[in-house]
């Protein structure tokens, strides 16, 4: 089943979420990564990084604690060894971006916006760990704005900018309407929320454990940049397992769902989910992606 | 292509400390190779309680039953996890994952080999001797364990070995002693050209300095990082980071599940696990 999002045409409502689906190959020895609706590549940086030392990952109820520390080959080794592979693959690529400096983002978006094959970019506003992470700390809603303009400023016509906020309820709907005003064609609610491991270290919760949470950030999201009137879309992201999961997030006003933690449980969750949505032929779909989740879980 | 089913429980039988499981795993069995590994959910398939899979190795594929090709695995009850899955009954459903990781790489010249295994860690040493034995290749194994409840059958590879040193730490079968002290020897007296080894990171990386010593490969079946669970197990999550020596001697971080687990002992870098 198709749908929109931020002015790209997608082949699916479901997505996979940055730094879940790995490069790429591994997710695709499962099935072909063109049945998601974007394929998301974890959070790329100027400069290659190697990742966090020690234990990275505690299982927590419904849950997983992670530290990975944004290991990734930087934009560089990105562009030459893995952004190809993906577009050959079939896959719709957003490139999800992080940075130190407002600088080092719109240098990337510089960069990104140049190639071809790059659907989207999306900022991780929502690292768990900027300190220890070393990326920009965006503290206040205002600074999530500098960061997408500066993007945005970067990018072509048609490369639309996804700002992904922390699904924090107390500060997300400002947070929206700011991403909103600087440029974002989409916000993605959310990402991991700020944890700890059981050693202390800080670190991201994701899971079922935090569906709840980010459910109810994406509809006030939603509700808030409908009032707003603006034309943003939200995707909503966040423990994400199950054809009810999918719908409830759908109900709450999202056009769309990435799945992260999930394809670690099972890799094939979000082509089961895409699976569910597609066999409704589309010239008789009409309505929302939500009427269209049918089966028995309904 | 790797499969993800929900398997079903043939067989599941005790023998010492271990339970011995057999499922129809379609397309797992098929594709595997001595080294490959299998990761399992805890828990009732579709429940999301224990988001992190558990791997554990492939120790046999066998036709049974009418099936082509059943996948067994041996489980050491050890914590929530490994008991659930060695409680399972015959007739139980279990969501796994598999043939997952780069397996043993085989010698093309039929040279003699020393295989070492040490507790449950030996499962995938016994598919791969009757590869190895397929390939004329000579095959001596050491066996290692705490006690003999804890030692995988040396009766079974009584077939595919020429020479069987077996050790624990009790004394309680074989010498008394661990691996570390009878792998010089053993390497020795088998001539090996190729080393393959599975089991605790102290023993293989004592294996892997003797295999050294002697001029011979090693190949090493790591369960590191052993400190935190491997997630996901299919390469997705960056969660299982191995310390390696790179090309050129650079130091980097690879994943144990995708380019492990079997390695070369050489390539560890076990002062950093
Ligand atoms: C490649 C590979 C192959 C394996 N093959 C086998 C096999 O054939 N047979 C077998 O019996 N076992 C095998 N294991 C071990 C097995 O996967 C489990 O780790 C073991 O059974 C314990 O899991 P559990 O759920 O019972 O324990 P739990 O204690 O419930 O483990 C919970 C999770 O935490 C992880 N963990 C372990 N120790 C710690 C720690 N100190 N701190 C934090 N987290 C920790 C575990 O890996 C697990 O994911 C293998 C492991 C690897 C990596
Ligand atoms: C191991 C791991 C790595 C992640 N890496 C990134 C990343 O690089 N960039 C990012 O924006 N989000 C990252 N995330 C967050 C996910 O994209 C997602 O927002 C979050 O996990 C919540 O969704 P989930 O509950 O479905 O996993 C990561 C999550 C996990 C579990």
């Amino acid at each position: 089943m198709r749908t929109s999002l931020a002015g790209l045409t997608l082949a699916s409502p479901v997505l996979v979420a940055s730094g879940c689906g790995g490069t790429g190959p591994e997710l695709a020895a499962f099935g072909p990564l063109s049945a998601y609706g974007t394929f998301t590549t974890r959070s790329i940086t100027l400069d290659p990084r190697p990742g966090a030392a020690g234990p990275r990952l505690a299982e927590s109820p419904s849950g997983l604690v992670h530290a990975t520390g944004l290991p990734n080959p930087g934009i560089d080794g990105f562009l030459a060894t893995e952004l190809p592979w993906l577009v050959q693959s079939g896959a719709k690529v957003v490139v999800s971006v992080v940075g130190r400096s407002l600088g080092e983002l719109a240098e990337l978006a510089r960069r990104l916006g140049r190639t071809p094959g790059v659907a989207a970019v999306e900022i991780n506003l929502a690292t768990p760990d900027p300190v220890s992470n070393g990326v920009l700390e965006l503290r206040e809603p205002q600074h999530l704005g500098g960061a997408v303009a500066a993007v945005a400023r970067e990018l072509p016509r048609g490369v639309p900018v996804l700002a992904k906020l922390r699904a924090d309820p107390v500060r997300v709907v400002e947070s929206a309407r700011i991403v909103a005003e600087a440029g974002a064609g989409a916000v993605v609610v959310g990402g991991a929320l700020p944890a700890a491991l059981p050693d202390g270290r800080p670190a991201g919760l994701s899971g079922p454990a935090i569906a709840p949470l980010a459910l109810r950030c994406v509809r006030e999201v939603a509700l808030a940049l409908r009032e707003a009137d603006t034309e943003v879309d939200v995707v909503g992201c966040g423990g994400v397992h199950t054809g009810g999961d999918v719908r409830a997030f759908l109900d709450a006003g999202a056009v769309a769902v990435a799945v992260g933690s999930a394809l670690f449980h099972d890799p094939t969750t979000a082509a089961r989910l895409a699976a569910e949505l597609t066999d409704i032929p589309a010239d008789t779909a009409g309505g929302t992606p939500a009427d269209h989740l049918g089966g028995e879980e309904r | 292509m790797k499969a993800h089913v929900r398997a079903e429980v043939l067989a599941s039988k005790r023998i010492g400390a271990y339970q011995h499981l057999t499922l129809v795993a379609p397309g797992v069995g098929e594709r595997f190779r001595p080294g490959s590994f299998a990761a399992v959910s805890v828990g009732p398939a579709g429940e999301r309680a224990r988001l992190a899979r558990r791997p554990f190795w492939i120790h046999q594929v066998r036709p049974l039953g009418g099936y082509a090709a059943t996948v067994q695995l041996v489980v050491e009850p050890r914590g929530e996890g490994s008991r659930w899955l060695a409680s399972r009954q015959r007739g139980d459903r279990v969501e796994m994952t598999g043939p997952l990781g780069r397996p043993f790489a085989l010698p093309k010249e039929p040279v003699p080999v020393l295989l070492v295994g040490e507790g449950v860690s030996a499962a995938p040493l016994f598919p791969l001797a009757e590869r190895l034995r397929e390939r004329d290749c000579p095959v001596s194994l050491v066996l290692g364990a705490d006690d003999e409840a804890h030692l995988l059958s040396a009766l079974e590879a009584r077939r595919t070995a020429r020479a069987i040193t077996v050790v624990t730490h009790d004394g309680s079968v074989g010498a008394r002693g661990r691996i570390p002290d009878v792998v010089a020897e053993a390497l020795r007296r088998s001539d090996a050209a190729v080393v393959y080894a599975a089991g605790r990171a102290a023993t293989l990386a004592a294996v892997a300095q003797a295999a050294e010593d002697h001029g011979a490969w090693s190949q090493v079946a790591v369960e590191e990082p052993s400190d935190q669970p491997w997630a996901c197990c299919t390469g997705l999550c960056q969660g299982c980071a191995l310390p390696v020596v790179g090309e050129h001697g650079a130091p980097r971080e690879v994943r144990a599940c995708l380019d492990g687990p079997v390695l070369r002992g050489d390539r560890v870098r076990w002062a950093d696990l």
